[in-house]
Order: C-alpha cells, then structure tokens, then sequence
C-alpha cells in the first residue's frame, strides 16, 4: 500500500464516520460513541501502519495482525475493513441484519476476511492477541500483533492475567492499545470504577508505556504508533494510551457516554453526515 | 469380587488415565510440530512434564489463571499451533466457560481442552474440585467435540487422535489409577461407539472410569443368567447415535453410566437418541442432583451409586419394564 499523507488519512477517517453513522442509523442499533472516538486509530493503523494482506489468510503469517477485544466498536472495523479492500463496501449495508456476515459483534463463524476471532464478551482479546504474538515467535515471525481494548474494559480480570502472562514470557512483539475515553455504559469510569493510574499499573506489571495525547488527532495518533513500534522487541509489552473522546467529529455527540450504544435518527443523522465530508463514496 | 468373576476383558496393570494424557502427549509432540502445550500450575497433576522438558519452546506455564490460559490457547492457534490445554476438569469449564463459548467455540479454534481430576474419583479433595457438570456444559456448546476415555491406553490414543482431528475437542480423564483392560495399540476413533461385549437383553452405555464397572456388571449379570452388551462410548459429542439404535433394537432397554450428573450427560444424550426413534426403558446410573464429598475413590462411587452392583441393579430395572 502507497504510504498516506495525514491529509489523505483524515480523508479516509471522514468517510469511515460517515460509513459508522449510516450502518448504525440504518438498523437502528449499534455503537457509535467509541466507534467515531477510534476512527483516526483505526485508520492509521490500516491505511498507514500496519504490514497487511486483504486477500485475507486466517493464519496471517509473516503480516502484522490486529484484534478488536471490545468487539461492539464493530462498526468502525468493519468500515475500515471494506474501505482496505477485505470485503465489498457495499456490504456495510448487511450490518446487523438477518443472514449478514457483519454480525453486530464480530464473529468468524461467518467468515468475514479480515476477522480472526469473536469478541464481544470483554477482556479475552488481549489474551488471544499474546497468543498470536507467541505464534509468531515460535514461527519467527517478524511481524506485530496489534490488540485494541477499552477503558472500561479493564475491570475484567482476565487483562491483568494476561498482563501479568504477556511480561513474564517476554510478549515484545505486541502493542496494545486502550480506548482512554473515559466513559463506560453506565457513566464516567471514574464514577463507575476508577481506573485511577492505568500507566502506573502497566508499568508495575512490566509493561513499557506510552501515551497518545490526542488520540482523535492524525498526526499524533501516527506519530503514537511510530513510537510503540520503536519501543518493541526489547524484551516488554507495549501499552499505548490513546486518549480520545467518544463520539468525536460529531458535534452533538462528542465527550459523553449518551451515545455508547443508541443510533441516531433520521435528522440527527443529516445533521451529523452535514458535519462530515464524503470523500470516497458512501456505500 | 472382580476375582471370583469371569470377565470378558482382564487387566495385568493399573495406571491413572491422565498418565495416558501425559504421555500421549509427548508422543504426538514429537510427531506433530505443531502442537504446544499450555498448564495452569499443574503440570505435575496433568503429567505435562516429559512434554515441557522435551520441547520447552512450544510449553507454555500461564500460572493459576485459566481464563488467560483459554484465550492464549486460542490465539496460539490461528498460525496453525495445536495448543493443549491442562488444568483440572472444574478448571477447564465452570471457571473459563464464557472464554470457551466466545474465543473457542464460536471462533472455531483448534484448542484441546484436556482436563483431568474429573468426577467423584478425584477423591480426597472433595466437592469443589469434583466436578459432575462439566460433559453436559461442553457438549451443550455449538461445535465442541466431548471425549470421555476409560483407561490409560484408551486416553493416550484420544490424545494423540485428537491432535489429528480439526476442530475444539474437550478431553475429558482422571486422577486414580485404574485397570488398564483396552488394547495398547487401539486405533482411536472419535465419534464412534466401541461394541465391547455382545449381549442380548440389556445395553450398557458406559463412558469414563465406568466401562470398567460395566465389564465387571457383565459379568455379575451373566452369573445370573441375563446377557449384557456394554458398549465404550469414549465419544459423547457427537454421538454415535447408529450404534446406540442398532444396540436397543436387539436388547430393548438400557443403562446409561457415568461419573456425571444425570442432567446433562451421557444418560440425556442416549434419552434423547432413543425418545425421536425408539422409546425404550432407559436407567441412569450417575449423580442424582448432588455435590461430592471427601473419600476415597471407592467409597465415593459406592456410596453416590456409581458401581458395578448399581449398573447391576439398573440393569435389572430395565429389564423390568421392557
């Protein structure tokens, strides 16, 4: 892939919310909120930073792989997916319905390129990305595997297994990144359960951490990725706290926990898609 | 009693099935590149240690954490690892379901779930750790095969057929040594049923430690003059439902024997067979809706009903109402 120039990037990441915001009015359901909040992320990591194959080989040898723990942000994935060339655009259009591959939260049973496990259930996918990531190792693989999880997913228990696991055997070929959007279902995290230090805890399990300021910011949000890499292979697990704001790029919908999981109707959608230039035709 | 008896099927040694695990194991290791292995602090108890010693590249300690351990498994497996899992069976299920349905199951990852300390014959230990639920929790998720072998040989040829076969397994053994009565160089077949002893008035479906209880109660039975078949069903999932059919329509009734819970094992998927094609007089011989206790292996499958005289009685009671 030719590499992108940031505009270029935000050009894409502008069609991507707008492919979010369809997907979800057209079912009326779905998750919008950290869908638009990770949108620069996946974008970056997509169209920029990662070493991928769209023809799609589940084993993914000798290519940078990436997992969705917190599955519901499905729809993002699943624009950025087509957008790369895994599936047919116009397949954005199945979301959530009866016989769809784009199942609400991903799933392989359907066989959808570009997806290696269901998740949906919060807290296994870091686990599974180590796993990857130790595949790659016994193969020599030089590639990364790339785990995106949420903040409010951190209350599971099975991240600080994995965290524990993923420093003890030495997993440097992993980063991994959480969605610090502050916000979880029910409210603020630090309401909800206080997250307190996530970088003080990462560091005391092993981990080498850095933070992405501004995580609906291109520029940063590449130039965040260009230093987890240099920061792997030396020995520690690398954590990148993007920090991003859900429902960004949106107006009325960004900095609040209220869109996690509604969809907008149909005159909030043209007030939100009046936001957001169409640069690559929508679906 | 088993002295005095002239069964179909004699035993020179006795071995823990779990040994079976152990080794076979290590065999396929060495035959398959492929396959890593996984324990959660018990590879002493799961006979993991020839395996780790031999090929410490592909053995992975994940320390007492399951949860973690599933979805290591299921990652490792989608560059085309083979990963076994070993932890005990209550470890390998109750605790890490969810991580087995989402990651596992649905994904349609080729993990094999091995756990052993199985059932009442665990022991000593007690109730927390013998669990009884667990073939009915396995068999109930989409795309799992169940796998229950009798004895040491039988579970080393699981293990190795299992490394061969595409697709989550949960294998399923235990912690007492116990006769080894099947032959050394079996071909393990999943998914079908293991005609042992032919019989005309009554089946016994055995599976796990009671196959052998179940050559025993033949032999009880043929004392008394009634003819048994008892057949090995290693595979729960899927069932060989053929054999089952084939069995009933000769004997007309039934035993079903497990160290399991009546609900949600081998007796309701053999219930289930017979109820859509041939209603016939079916009796369990399993747990009857209760928890373990502390004892010894013996004195747990006498008191919980789980022996030979029990699958005597039971088959008496079949007989009864054919």
């Amino acid at each position: 892939m030719e590499k992108k120039s940031t505009e270029q990037l935000q050009e894409v990441a502008s069609q991507v919310r707008r492919d979010i915001l369809r997907m979800v009015h057209q079912v009326q359901s779905g998750h919008p909120g950290a869908s638009l909040g990770c949108t620069e992320f996946f974008t970056a990591l997509y169209f920029d930073q990662m070493k991928h194959d769209n023809s799609f080989k589940m084993e993914g040898k000798n290519e940078d792989l990436f997992f969705l723990s917190n599955g519901h942000i499905s729809p993002v994935w699943y624009s950025v997916l087509s957008r790369s060339g895994y599936f047919p655009v116009s397949e954005l259009s199945t979301f959530r319905k009866l016989n769809s591959r784009l199942q609400g939260h991903p799933a392989t049973e359907e066989h959808l390129p570009g997806v290696r496990i269901a998740s949906g259930s919060l807290g296994q996918g870091l686990s599974v990305a180590i796993g990857a990531a130790q595949a790659k190792k016994i193969d020599g693989d030089d590639q990364l595997v790339y785990v995106l999880m949420g903040d409010g997913e951190q209350e599971e228990g099975q991240i600080w297994e994995a965290a524990m696991y993923a420093a003890h055997w030495k997993v440097d070929n992993l980063i991994a990144t959480i969605d610090l959007n502050r916000q979880q279902i029910d409210g603020p995290t630090e309401k909800i359960m206080n997250l307190i230090d996530l970088r003080a805890k990462y560091e005391s399990f092993g981990w080498t951490v850095i933070d992405t300021e501004n995580g609906n910011d291109m520029k940063s949000v590449v130039e965040g990725l260009e230093k987890a890499k240099s920061l792997t292979g030396q020995g520690k697990p690398v954590l990148n706290l993007l920090h991003t704001e859900m429902g960004f790029g949106v107006d009325f919908m960004v900095g609040t926990h209220k869109w996690h999981g509604i969809a907008p109707n149909d005159e909030q959608l043209a007030d939100a898609l009046a936001q957001l230039p169409e640069t690559l035709g929508d679906y | 009693m088993e002295k005095t008896l002239d069964l179909k099927f004699n035993y020179t040694d006795k071995k823990d099935t779990r040994s079976g695990f152990g080794d076979g194991l290590l065999e396929i290791g060495r035959k398959n590149p492929n396959v890593v292995g996984l324990c959660a602090d018990l590879i002493g108890s799961l006979k993991m240690g020839a395996f780790q010693k031999e090929f410490p590249e592909r053995f992975f300690q994940t320390g007492i954490a399951e949860a973690n351990m599933m979805g290591i498994a299921a990652g490792l497996s989608i560059s085309g690892k083979i990963p076994f899992t070993g932890t005990f069976a209550n470890f390998s299920t109750g605790r890490v379901y969810d991580q087995i349905r989402q990651s596992i199951a649905y994904s349609e990852k080729n993990v094999k779930i091995c756990a052993s300390h199985a059932g009442l014959t665990l022991g000593e230990d007690g109730a927390t750790h013998q669990i009884l639920e667990d073939l009915g929790m396995m068999k109930m998720l989409p795309n799992m095969t169940v796998i229950n072998p009798c004895d040491y040989n039988q579970t080393k040829a699981a293990t190795m057929a299992i490394a061969e076969h595409e697709g989550p397994v949960y294998l399923r053994f235990g912690r007492p040594v116990w006769p080894i009565f099947t032959p050394a160089d079996q071909k393990f077949e999943i998914g079908k049923a293991w005609k042992m002893i032919d019989g005309k008035d009554v089946t016994i479906f055995a599976t796990g430690h009671l196959v052998w209880e179940a050559v025993i109660a033949e032999a009880m039975l043929r004392e008394e003059g009634i003819s048994a078949e008892v057949i090995n069903i290693h595979t729960i999932k899927p069932l060989d439902e053929e054999a089952i059919l084939e069995s009933v329509a000769k004997t007309g009734c039934a035993v079903s024997a497990e160290e399991h819970q009546y609900n949600g094992g081998l007796g309701d998927s053999i219930a289930q067979t017979l109820i859509r094609n041939n209603p016939a007089p079916l009796e369990y011989v399993g747990v009857d809706d209760s928890f373990g206790e502390s004892g010894t292996p013996t004195q747990l499958l006498e008191k919980y009903g789980l022996n030979a005289d029990n699958i005597v009685k039971a088959a008496k009671k079949a007989l009864a109402r054919k």
